[in-house]
């Protein structure tokens, strides 16, 4: 039976929890203090790579209000080390790490001592006067350097600095490239950067050795796989291991990992039987939360003359970490721009390679819309390059090689199903919002007038609500599929128990508004709970936008089954048949006689307290559970294009972005004021990432701008507005028919952003292939330009 | 410690005495001492804007000045402004534009906002980006916190 999805399904109702965070009531992880707690804090290696010869606690042991000082042997007692394997991936690297490095530092800000104190302060003082005797090794910043034949290896166990090779390939791209009329090959830099949640990281573990009782509160996006983790690695019974997420001030994927300086304050609290507090500081948060991106593509893709795409070929180096993120593993940023670039084109010749080397930089991992930006921004340029060569219009060659409607369902040359995009739809949209014949006018119009306006536009894929088989596969404990638990209570409330979590993108609103719809009852009598591993059913969290697609899903399942249970007491009691009845807004109504009757809150005093007077095969249980999980797919993909609008100052080589458009495809929409803003959202960071947000590092691999004044994030004033416009392909996979959306802002923006400012230069003979976009590259290329003019 | 300092202070209309370290900052005093967890720290170098309060009816960063320079000051947080009603407007256009997802910058942002509305009450949206651009947001897009000061101020 298909069910019946209607309001507030779909709706814009805004968020229930906003009020408490608009009240200052919040609870964040630093909020919470509790009796006896103590602070922790860490020694980081100054050095990018140094042995430990010694490290020193005297002086540190007797400061006032230390309590304990811990260095990596005397964590080894309770706590295990671990390495990042991926069976799917059986040739990857995956070098041990611990909690606190044992006798090498492999990156700066590694953790190698910690201080337990009264205060943070007192802590942050012990540290200070702990003595590391560093012997200072030769450190490897890129991969070149890291594969070179005399490179010091990071890992003793490793013959060589190589993490991982692989290839991708569909038809023969060199054969198609060789015979091509046209080929545009370029390298593209795209440099390290990372999340930087407006909070930090952090946790306050409290153990309790009478019961063997670890309790974790702790800013993160996945309890249950925490639960996990901290019970194997610390060898807890799983049932005593308890992760409450509260609420968390941003995460983007940095906040889904292990942390070893997470687990080391689990540990000391172990060891110490209390309560322990570690909040990482900016500057600890920038040199060790997980970082992203750091990767040179080379690229060349072939056209016929009639502007057909005959092949691609892509060559990824991608500058990982010193170590491997777990329990995930750091591949996926590689594996997704091999998968994912070129896309949306038909393409029967592919070729993508990758290579990946550790390095002696922080660990490189999954932050949101992992490597599709750079799959996106790469072949996009490559479109625009081509149309300038073939000299003809850039939409027009776009449209030309989309996949189109009669192309789906398909397995795309990267090895991805695509079940039905829209690519040609979002097109059209893009173009019924922006009026490019006018955009171009304008253009001209300001060229005259000194100012280089320039529009980009980028297709994009989008993965989303990633299957159980990749990391099912993979051998890591990594659910995904989700269990949602719906619990009436005698006045006819509703509590939702998810694994989904809820770190301000407002899955739990949707959620809460899909039982609404299913269930006929008002929204404000329903309140999700999640966020707990001792709570909420076992599920995966959220990461990969798997929210909307899978607790969604789950959620209506399950409310589907209680609103059956419902109906059949109904129809027993009122001597009817269940198929003639409904509730709408909380009352049972004969949708056949339009009479109504009794409310949901007399059919749950009945089934909890009078359940005697209803026959006992007759289906009213009002507790009741649903599980969901695609079974055999990897991923559900979605799509989308963006357009951006940029004046280039040539001057000062500042670029302005004037305007933004999303069109994007993400299947049933639960609640647009929700998905809009997420969206912005992303495609702010994305303009981060395409304008402003890199790592520098000095010659001794020093990260030289690890503050909020070095290293620039997007502010409100240099932000433009962004249009958001949906089109709705729901995925026939699923009876809800949504798919994620979070990974779409940030997916498709930094390649709109390059498109723009190339379109804006493209006068004067420059293009861009370096991001972030800053003053400085813009000016040196400029200058390069203006050189190699003179010199014709 | 011997070496803490008497202060006296006004906060959120109470009177408040309290011995602090010279170190301590306003912030962590308010978060800490005395439990108004509503001021948030996202850098504790003056960048983010995350732990502004009001001194004397001016916004101030906590994080840059210490317990002690407040001794004998008007403090206002983000809980004395709530109870008193006075961000009420733009809380409810914050809470129907959506202008929040984890709400880390929230506290600071509403009153940030709310001394924009007080100087000039028929802003621009440029005047709003321009005005919050000392206070970092990682999860909206901005906008809707623009739209959000726009809504309040009409
Ligand atoms: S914490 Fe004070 S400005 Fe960031
Ligand atoms: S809502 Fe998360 S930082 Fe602004």
């Amino acid at each position: 039976m298909k069910t019946v999805l209607r309001a507030p399904i779909g709706a814009a109702v805004p968020r229930d929890r906003a009020k408490r965070l608009l009240a200052g009531r919040g609870r964040f992880v630093d909020d919470i203090h509790l009796p006896r707690m103590v602070h922790m804090a860490f020694v980081r290696s100054p050095h990018a790579h140094a042995r430990i010869a010694g490290i020193d606690t005297s002086a540190a042991a007797t400061m006032p209000g230390v309590i304990r000082i811990v260095t990596a042997a005397d964590l080894a007692a309770v706590v295990s080390p671990w390495r990042p394997t991926h069976n799917r991936f059986p040739t990857m690297a995956a070098p041990e790490q611990s909690a606190l490095a044992t006798d090498t530092a492999r990156f700066q800000g590694e953790a190698v001592a910690a201080v337990v104190a009264s205060t943070r302060a007192q802590a942050e003082d012990a540290c200070e006067a702990i003595i590391v005797d560093w012997e200072p090794l030769e450190q490897v910043g890129d991969l070149a350097s890291a594969l070179a034949v005399d490179a010091p290896r990071i890992h003793k166990e490793m013959a060589s600095n190589l993490a991982f090779e692989s290839e991708v390939a569909t038809g023969d791209a060199e054969v198609a490239l060789a015979r091509a009329d046209v080929v545009i090959e370029r390298t593209f830099r795209f440099h390290r950067h990372t999340g930087v949640s407006l909070e930090t990281r952090g946790i306050l573990a409290d153990y309790d050795p009478s019961e063997q009782r670890l309790t974790v509160h702790q800013s993160h996006q996945t309890p249950h796989q925490q639960q996990d983790l901290y019970a194997r690695l610390l060898g807890l019974p799983e049932h005593k291991v308890r992760v409450v997420c509260p609420d968390v001030g941003g995460a983007f994927g940095l906040k889904h990992h292990l942390y070893p300086d997470e687990l080391a304050a689990c540990a000391a609290a172990v060891l110490l039987g209390r309560p322990v507090k570690f909040i990482a500081d900016r500057l600890e948060s920038f040199l060790s939360d997980i970082h992203c991106r750091d990767h040179e593509v080379h690229a060349r893709m072939g056209f016929a003359n009639d502007g057909t795409i005959v092949g691609l070929a892509i060559e990824d180096r991608f500058n990982a970490g010193a170590y491997g993120q777990y329990p995930r593993s750091s591949i996926a940023e590689g594996n997704q721009i091999t998968r994912l670039t070129g896309a949306p084109y038909r393409m029967a010749h592919y070729n993508a390679k990758l290579k990946m080397a550790f390095l002696n930089r922080g660990v490189l991992g999954h932050i949101r819309a992992v490597g599709h930006p750079i799959a996106a921004a790469v072949a996009e340029a490559l479109i625009d390059l081509g149309a300038r060569k073939l000299n003809c219009d850039a939409l027009a060659l776009r449209r030309q090689n989309y996949l189109a409607d009669a192309d789906f369902p398909l397995t795309s040359a990267g090895g991805v199903a695509f079940e039905k995009l829209s690519f040609m739809q979002c097109l059209d949209k893009a173009l019924s919002l922006v009026d490019v014949d006018q955009v171009r006018r304008e253009q001209a119009d300001l060229r005259a007038k000194g100012i280089h306006r320039g529009i980009g536009f980028n297709t994009f894929v989008e993965l989303t609500a990633i299957g159980p088989e990749y990391y099912g596969e993979g051998g890591q404990h990594i659910s995904a599929q989700e269990t949602c638990l719906l619990r009436m209570e005698a006045s006819g409330q509703v509590r939702i128990h998810i694994g989904t979590t809820d770190q301000g993108q407002g899955i739990d609103t949707g959620i809460q508004q899909v039982v609404a719809g299913v269930l006929g009852i008002p929204l404000d009598d329903i309140e999700v709970i999640s966020g707990d591993s001792a709570l909420s059913p076992m599920g995966g969290g959220s990461w990969g936008s798997r929210g909307a697609a899978l607790g969604g899903e789950v959620a209506m399942q399950a409310a589907r089954t209680l609103r059956t249970n419902l109906l059949s007491m109904a129809g027993f009691l009122l001597q009817k048949s269940a198929n003639d009845l409904d509730v709408i807004d909380g009352v049972v109504v004969d949708t056949v006689r339009g009479s109504r009757h009794m409310t949901v809150a007399e059919l749950a005093k009945i089934g909890h307290f009078r359940p005697y007077t209803l026959p006992p095969d007759l289906p009213s249980d009002l507790t009741v559970t649903a599980r969901y999980g695609s079974r055999d797919r990897m991923f559900l993909a979605g799509n989308g294009i963006q357009v951006a609008i940029v004046d280039v100052d040539i001057r000062t080589g500042f670029v302005q972005p004037v305007r933004h458009l999303v069109v994007h495809d993400c299947g049933r929409v639960l609640n647009p004021l929700l998905v809009r803003e997420q969206i912005r959202g992303g495609v702010v960071q994305g303009i981060g990432t395409a304008l402003y947000e890199e790592f520098r590092y000095a010659d001794n691999g020093a990260l030289l701008n690890a503050s909020f004044a070095d290293y620039l994030v997007p502010m409100a004033g240099e932000m433009p507005d962004i249009e958001v416009a949906h089109i709705e392909t729901p995925t026939e996979t699923s009876e809800l028919g949504a798919k994620g959306a979070g990974e779409a802002g940030l997916a498709g923006a930094v390649g709109a952003i390059l498109n723009a400012v190339n379109d804006a230069l493209a006068p004067i003979g420059v293009f861009m292939t370096e991001v972030p976009l800053t003053p400085p590259r813009i000016l040196a290329a400029i200058d390069r330009a203006q050189m190699d003019a003179s010199k014709v | 410690m011997s070496d803490d300092t008497p202060i006296v202070l006004t906060v959120n209309g109470e009177a408040v005495r309290a011995r602090v370290p010279a170190r301590l900052n306003l912030a962590d005093f308010l978060r800490q001492d005395l439990g108004l967890t509503g001021t948030h720290v996202g850098c504790e170098h003056g960048v983010c804007g995350a732990c502004t309060v009001l001194v004397d009816g001016k916004l101030a960063r906590g994080c840059l000045m210490l317990a002690i320079q407040c001794d004998g000051a008007c403090i206002e947080t983000i809980e004395g402004a709530d109870a008193s009603g006075r961000l009420a407007k733009l809380q409810q256009a914050f809470h129907r534009r959506n202008a929040l997802q984890c709400g880390f910058c929230t506290p600071a942002m509403l009153l940030t906002a709310a001394e924009l509305l007080r100087g000039n009450p028929k802003p621009t949206r440029e005047e709003v980006r321009d005005w919050i651009s000392g206070n970092f947001c990682r999860c909206t897009g901005y906008q809707s916190i623009v739209d959000a000061v726009m809504e309040a101020a009409s």
